[in-house]
């Protein structure tokens, strides 16, 4: 089997193929324009006969569970990643594989984090056969120069959850691992010595895997409180000494940032915001994890104590700025994706307005709607914008693999989408003629935010309207580009094969762009 | 024989000046928390032409750009055979030539200097009087922080020589500091130089005074010769060079006997536009600590004020030290600016907008300022000598610092030019 097959140009003009990894992929055909048809995947039918009556479902070890799972060659094993860099059983399963001699594995996690380097022996002994989730670190090198066996797939958490729900992605194995169980599988996040908040990245996985196992190191009588995970969706329990690192559960991007320069960019944010009228009373928010998008909650709890407003809701990724928001009343809720730090834990474990959710309820394309397109703005990352305001998330400008796409490509749905970034870090500009790769369209970018000035998208007349008068540096994207050009220089574009090594789904399941091997 | 420690000295003809064999130099800065800077190890050889060997973070964008510089720099000084090595950490084309350059010259003597484009963003004056509520400190020789110094508007940006560069690294800091001053965009800041003490001090004016500097500070003044000394120094260069714009000079005040002599070190020459008092060299100098409530150093500071104004120049405060106590800083400021200070130094820029929010006149002292300058305007239409406010007489004095207000506050936004027009007289 070929990793690939016939590429075609898809609506966004990029080259993508149209079989992945032996299965037949839709190109990109723009924004709400893939309408699927059909029914959803569903897990085959369990029946009560085949569980204990006394509801204890824990078995021996890990590689127990995975041979009464049925673990075989080829098959897809599932892990989410609230742990972050903590995590400690994801390479577990892969150690167990290799040891039982099994092969063609497909990984697919919510994440992968530097912790999972250790994966790449498996990559190059044919344990696992292709990663489909994210590629960071040394993983993302591995992807970039080639060397994996199958196709890497990235996709957002929306998407994720859209590419099972819709069977584009049969997971055979779920392992989920649990801060809190007890013996029938219910589980959560906000409880025991890896507590992580809530385990919303997991819940798909619980629900369409044709096995669930939950690996926890805290097991508590039934029933345990609350379950985010249902353990009427869990086929085993395995108990552990440590299932996660807790210091490093915290993400190193989950503080704010003390650069001048970029609380500078959220300063800006924040008063562009309030300039542009999207800041007011009742408004909702979502920032994501970097250092300059914490910083800006920040900037606006300042200005709705000032003004003696308060936010309807606040999106998380949560942490402790935004529970000091939460219990100073600057916003009514938290509706959270992910914890970031422990404060975030000791919140939603005790304040029922700070509220778990999936990626289900967020970001799912193929629902009945969901809540990402509600946000009044959404602050986010990007490591490359263009002239046409399409951003890249996954790949560096040196071309090689280095983020995953998280939930950003799902939050580009909210009414107004900024991104803050610096014109140009290390001499490296970010804003160029055509980003390296695609993975969002620039109709749905509304606003960059730079040092040096402030673009906004000529799609948004309305926005360059109320921002005619300000005092602040509004400038095209084409001015902002010569500026750092003008410092930096020109840059050179880095060399890739025509060998496509990994693509990038779009949230609606279809192949926005293809990510090509570096060449050294 | 060890190559390293076998040095000849021999003419070269195409750069005809003496130039040094078998040492290696270097320059520069690397390592984990390095960003914007490149390291430099150069060897001069006997044959062989240009090695240059280059690792960067930013090869594929950057790499043949900066090999093609880099060898540029080394024609430019006639250097045909050199082995060099350039770590770079994402270097900008004027730090890199800067790093060449003061490797080269550790090894070759030579008049010549390796000059890219004095940016034509660059080429202002500043006024004399012009406002100095804030001015950034930079150490010269580190770059990352130079590069975004004018987005956080501070008034003056200061490129340091003296005690922020660590003395053997004090001869390569001149290279980037005149690269700066040539090729980094300040954003109209006033783009200030502090020299070193001494000959090392007048030495160092030979890299700055050609490319446009606006003010230089002088450390450790204590009487007027040595901004005499200074302004001489500066003249010879000026006339040299051909330069018109002007030079202002701010001596730093920062020993008793500079508190002493405060006086005629603001009146010593006609471009010294301020003095500024440097209080951990002061407080050291007497002998005692530096408290936050600067009991020690009100003498000296007050002395600052009067010798200032007593010259019809500017008072400029010390720096607060503390970059995480905004609210220790707001009170330092309100301190400063009631005891006539106009200004006071930063070390971090998220300290200027404080200190341009509390150095601004307040909206008390603005409305109290509109009374006396429509009543100064009416009184003016009116052909009358004495301005009155209701059945008070107002002073001249007080009619001049309304208008100082006024000026002000139009300058920094806090008033519109013609709020005259929707002013009504109460």
């Amino acid at each position: 089997m070929s990793k690939y097959d016939k590429p075609v140009t898809n609506a966004a003009g990029r080259i993508v193929p149209t079989v992945i990894n032996g299965k037949p992929a839709v190109p990109y055909m723009g924004v709400g324009k893939f309408k699927p048809t059909g029914r959803k995947a569903a897990p085959p039918i369990s029946t009560c006969a085949d569980y204990p009556d006394d509801g204890n479902k824990v078995v021996e070890s890990l590689k127990d569970a995975l041979i009464r799972s049925g673990l075989k060659d080829g098959m897809t094993i599932s892990t989410h990643h609230h742990f972050r860099n903590g995590d400690l059983v994801a390479n577990q399963i892969f150690d167990i594989a290799s040891e039982l001699g099994v092969k063609n594995l497909m990984w697919f996690p919510s994440a992968s984090f530097p912790c999972h380097e250790p994966l790449i022996k498996y990559l190059e002994d044919g344990t696992i056969h292709h990663i489909e989730g994210s590629m960071n670190g040394a993983l993302g090198r591995f992807t970039s120069n080639g060397k994996m066996k199958g196709l890497g797939v990235l996709r957002s958490h929306g998407g994720r959850y859209q590419a099972v729900q819709d069977g584009d992605v049969h997971i055979d194995i779920a392992v989920i691992a649990a801060p809190t169980s007890d013996p029938f599988g219910n589980s959560n996040g906000v409880n025991g010595p890896a507590a992580c908040g809530l385990l919303g990245f997991a819940l798909a996985d619980s629900q369409y895997a044709d096995k669930v196992i939950v690996v926890t190191d805290n097991l508590v009588s039934f029933p345990c409180i609350p379950w985010q995970i249902n353990g009427n969706l869990v086929d085993y329990v395995v108990v552990m000494d440590k299932i996660g690192i807790p210091e490093k559960i915290i993400s190193g991007t989950t503080e704010v940032t003390k650069s001048p320069d970029r609380l500078l960019l959220a300063e800006w944010t924040a008063q562009f915001c309030d300039e542009a009228g999207i800041l007011r009373d009742g408004f909702s928010f979502q920032a994501g994890a970097g250092g300059t998008a914490l910083s800006i909650g920040i900037y606006f709890a300042d200005i709705l104590r000032k003004r003696g407003w308060k936010a309807r809701f606040a999106r998380g990724g949560s942490n402790k700025y935004l529970v000091q928001m939460l219990e100073e009343g600057l916003t009514e809720y938290i509706l959270d994706g992910q914890t970031f730090d422990l404060e975030g834990v000791r919140s939603m474990r005790e304040n029922p307005n700070h509220v778990n959710t999936s990626p289900f309820t967020s970001y799912n394309y193929h629902g009945k709607g969901n809540f990402a397109s509600l946000v009044d703005v959404t602050i986010l990352g990007a490591t490359e914008v263009d002239v046409n305001f399409n951003a890249n998330v996954v790949t560096h400008s040196d071309g090689y693999l280095l983020h995953g796409i998280g939930g950003w490509q799902n939050c580009l749905f909210s009414k107004c989408t900024i991104l803050p970034i610096p014109l140009f870090r290390d001499r490296i500009p970010v804003i160029l003629d055509n980003v390296t790769t695609l993975c969002g369209p620039g109709e749905l970018i509304d606003v960059i935010v730079t040092e040096r000035g402030i673009a906004i998208n000529p799609r948004r007349k309305d926005l360059l309207e109320k921002m005619k008068n300000s005092a602040l540096p509004i400038k095209t994207i084409e001015q902002l580009k010569a500026e750092a050009e003008k410092i930096c220089g020109v840059p050179e574009k880095p060399k890739f094969s025509d060998e496509i090594v990994a693509v990038v789904k779009w949230v609606d399941g279809t192949v926005l762009d293809s990510v090509r091997r570096v060449i050294v | 024989m060890d190559s390293q420690h076998f040095f000849i000295i021999l003419t070269d003809d195409s750069a005809n000046t003496d130039i040094i064999m078998g040492e290696i130099i270097t320059t520069g800065n690397k390592g984990k928390t390095i960003r914007s800077d490149c390291f430099i190890t150069l060897e001069l050889k006997a044959g062989g032409g240009h090695e240059i060997l280059l690792e960067s973070k930013v090869e594929v964008m950057f790499g043949n750009a900066n090999r093609k510089l880099a060898g540029e720099v080394l024609n430019f000084f006639g250097i045909k055979h050199a082995s060099l090595k350039i770590e770079d950490s994402g270097a900008l084309p004027l730090v890199l030539a800067a790093r060449i350059e003061a490797a080269i010259k550790k090894l070759v003597p030579s008049d010549k200097e390796y000059l890219l484009d004095l940016i034509p963003e660059n080429q202002y004056v500043t006024a004399k009087d012009r406002n100095r509520f804030s001015r950034l400190y930079l150490p010269g020789n580190t770059p990352s922080l130079m590069i975004n110094a004018g987005i956080h508007r501070p008034d003056g940006i200061i490129l340091d020589l003296e005690d922020a560069v660590a003395p053997d690294k004090k001869d390569e800091a001149r290279y980037l500091v005149r690269n700066s001053l040539r090729g980094i965009d300040f954003y109209g800041a006033e783009r200030m130089v502090r020299i070193n003490q001494g000959e090392r001090g007048l030495d160092d004016l030979d890299w700055i005074i050609p490319h446009n500097v606006n003010l230089i500070l002088l450390p450790k003044c204590e009487n007027a010769d040595q901004v005499i000394a200074v302004n001489k120094k500066i003249e010879v260069i000026r006339k040299k060079t051909k330069q018109k714009n002007p030079v202002w000079i701010m001596p730093i005040i920062e020993s008793a006997l500079g508190v002493i002599n405060a006086f005629t070190i603001a009146s010593s020459a006609e471009n010294v536009v301020s003095i500024a008092i440097g209080l951990e060299d002061y407080t050291a100098d007497l002998g005692t600590q530096r408290t936050k409530e600067g009991k020690e150093s009100f003498f000296a500071r007050s002395m600052m004020v009067n010798a200032a104004r007593a010259a019809g120049i500017q008072p400029i405060d010390s720096v607060f030290s503390d970059v995480g106590d905004m609210e220790g800083l707001k009170q330092n400021v309100l301190m400063s600016k009631a005891m006539g200070f106009d200004g006071m130094g930063c070390i971090h820029p998220r300290q200027i907008q404080l200190i341009h929010e509390n150095f601004a006149p307040s909206a008390g002292e603005i409305e109290k300022a509109k009374k006396i300058v429509a009543a100064y305007h009416k009184a003016t239409e009116q052909g009358l000598g004495v301005v009155s406010l209701g059945t008070k007489m107002i002073d001249p004095p007080v009619v001049k610092r309304a208008l100082n207000t006024i000026n002000l506050a139009v300058k920094m936004g806090i008033l519109t030019e013609n709020w005259r027009e929707n002013y009504e007289q109460v």
